[in-house]
């Protein structure tokens, strides 16, 4: 179980030092059009130095070291569900420069419109998950 | 024209390292994908089965902490309460449930596993918020 607690750690403490938790710098990067800021692509591309070939190794092994199998996503359809919700996610992300990990590793400055932001955000998820599984949805 | 400094562009690359060590370590050691929207969102829809879960969601603040002790402060410009910001919650929550992802389960997790999916749905969110930018300022 501590495996799941440092990487959430390691997760919330790379936020902070890229200071993606500062919407401001998110936006920065968004608005190519305007006075550009780069980090968020040196971000994504530290994280993918790393993801990229480590994945490519991980995955070689028949099973995770502390676990009997990997649990990975099983969809592989490029579908309607997907394009609509990245259309969705990315006009929410481009009128806030909040994505959900940012959000949540923010709380802890207690900020009110912080909160406010994830509290919505978790009833949105309850919310859509209730609809994605109402009885009459065909998968 | 870039507004960065080269300290803050070396922090970036420095905290991607460390959000993709998260995200390397999980998958080696449990298996999981450090997906934020789908870790959080299937531990309040279940929170009695959430187990791991919880314990990633605890680690992400106690990182963020750490910092916020660390420095005094998350050097953040946080946004004000209005209308655009609760509609973008909104967006933000339904759109990485229905697109299954947001920027880490797609742009770090998915990318690092090269699968088509999450390199379609990060193009996609990226362009849109690019867009959106563009159109409506910041």
């Amino acid at each position: 179980m501590w495996v799941a607690f440092v990487s959430g750690l390691l997760f919330g403490l790379g936020l902070a030092v890229s200071n993606m938790l500062n919407p401001q710098r998110v936006l920065a990067f968004l608005d190519i059009f305007g006075t550009w800021d780069p980090t968020l692509a040196f971000v994504m591309g530290g994280a993918l130095l790393v993801t990229v070939p480590g994945f490519a190794l991980v995955l070689k092994r028949s099973k995770p070291l502390l676990s009997a199998s990997f649990s990975l996503p099983s969809k592989t359809e490029i579908d309607r569900p997907l394009i609509i919700g990245a259309v969705l996610f990315g006009l929410g992300w481009g009128l806030a420069g909040l994505c959900p990990g940012p959000a949540l590793a923010a709380l802890v400055s207690l900020n009110g419109s912080i909160i406010v932001f994830v509290a919505i955000m978790l009833i949105s998820w309850w919310l859509t998950d209730r609809y994605l599984s109402r009885p009459s949805a065909t998968k | 024209m870039s507004i960065a400094t080269d300290t803050q562009i070396l922090q970036g690359f420095l905290g991607g390292l460390l959000i993709g060590s998260a995200a390397l370590l999980l998958l080696l050691g449990k298996g999981y994908i450090a997906g934020i929207s789908g870790i959080v969102g299937r531990a309040v829809t279940s929170p009695r089965n959430g187990g791991w879960r919880w314990l990633f969601i605890a680690g992400l603040l106690c990182g963020s902490a750490i910092y916020f002790l660390i420095n005094g402060s998350l050097n953040a410009q946080l946004p004000t309460l209005d209308v655009t910001l609760l509609l973008a919650a909104a967006l933000v929550g339904v759109g990485t449930r229905l697109g299954s992802g947001c920027t880490s389960g797609h742009g770090v997790c998915g990318i690092g596993r090269r699968s088509p999916r999450s390199l379609i749905a990060t193009a996609v969110f990226m362009v849109v918020a690019i867009i959106t930018v563009a159109v409506v300022g910041r």
